[in-house]
């Protein structure tokens, strides 16, 4: 592990020069949505934990997960999901070699995103 | 300024030798996981507003149990990866680096465990 911390090396200017585009957009998301189902996992195990603890304990927690505080982070989460999932699976076909133009990333890119919209509503319609 | 670089620290000692095996691992749990998230995530919206006996009954079930348990054991494990890349990327500071890799190594290794237990005390009778 080389020690950046303490070297003042000029650094190339890269966050501020580049125009904004889909591929760069997609990248940061599917790494803020990976981060943030960090913190669904956790609500999702103490879930499971307090079911298997007992009953009181779960009302709590389950209070908590179906209040409209935790439908809205489960929702969002949901979201994050699919596009996780959507964009996971892109990524695994660049690791194959396929898709790596710059018009089919994009396009491929915009697939996702519309994909992800719809089966967050689709996951949601199901559940009821 | 000084344009001394760190070249000289490391020169010879070669990589970590591991990054692959981390490559590896990030993709086959993302296969694993193209099958057993989406099964999860239904199982868990049935589940989810069924209350307290809703939700035994919905994981008494071997299947809902064993894609609850499966997607526990590998999607946090996918999950500890990524975080692992994001620590090494965006964490600097040596000592502060090494405390959130040690911490990220064994916190997801401990959710899992506490989430399969769970599930699987609910599985066999609760």
């Amino acid at each position: 592990m080389a020690d950046t911390g303490h070297t003042n090396r000029p650094l190339s200017p890269h966050l501020t020069i580049y125009r904004n585009d889909v591929g760069m957009m997609m990248s940061i998301v599917h790494r803020f949505t990976g981060m943030g189902m960090a913190v669904t996992g956790i609500m999702l195990v103490w879930w499971f934990l307090a079911a298997a603890i007992g009953p009181g304990y779960f009302d709590f927690v389950d209070g908590l997960m179906t209040s409209w505080l935790g439908l809205a982070v489960l929702i969002l989460s949901l979201w994050a999901f699919w596009y996780h999932f959507f964009n996971g699976v892109r990524h695994l076909r660049w690791d194959m070699v396929k898709g790596l133009g710059i018009g089919e990333s994009n396009r491929s890119g915009i697939y996702v995103l519309v994909l992800s919209a719809l089966f967050t509503v689709m996951s949601i319609w199901l559940a009821q | 300024m000084s344009f001394k670089t760190d070249y000289k620290a490391v020169a010879g000692l070669g990589s970590a030798k591991d990054g692959t095996h981390h490559f590896i691992s990030q993709r086959l749990t993302a296969i694993a996981l193209i099958f057993l998230a989406p099964a999860f995530v239904y199982t868990f919206s049935q589940a989810l507003g069924g209350g307290h006996a809703g939700m035994l009954a919905t994981y008494a079930h071997p299947f809902h149990a064993l894609v609850a348990i499966g997607f526990f054991i590998v999607g946090f494990r996918h999950l500890r990866l990524g975080l692992q890349v994001v620590i090494e990327d965006y964490i600097h500071t040596e000592r502060t680096r090494l405390i959130c890799l040690i911490l990220n190594a064994l916190t997801w290794r401990g959710v899992a465990i506490a989430g399969a237990f769970a599930v699987a005390k609910i599985a066999l009778g609760a």
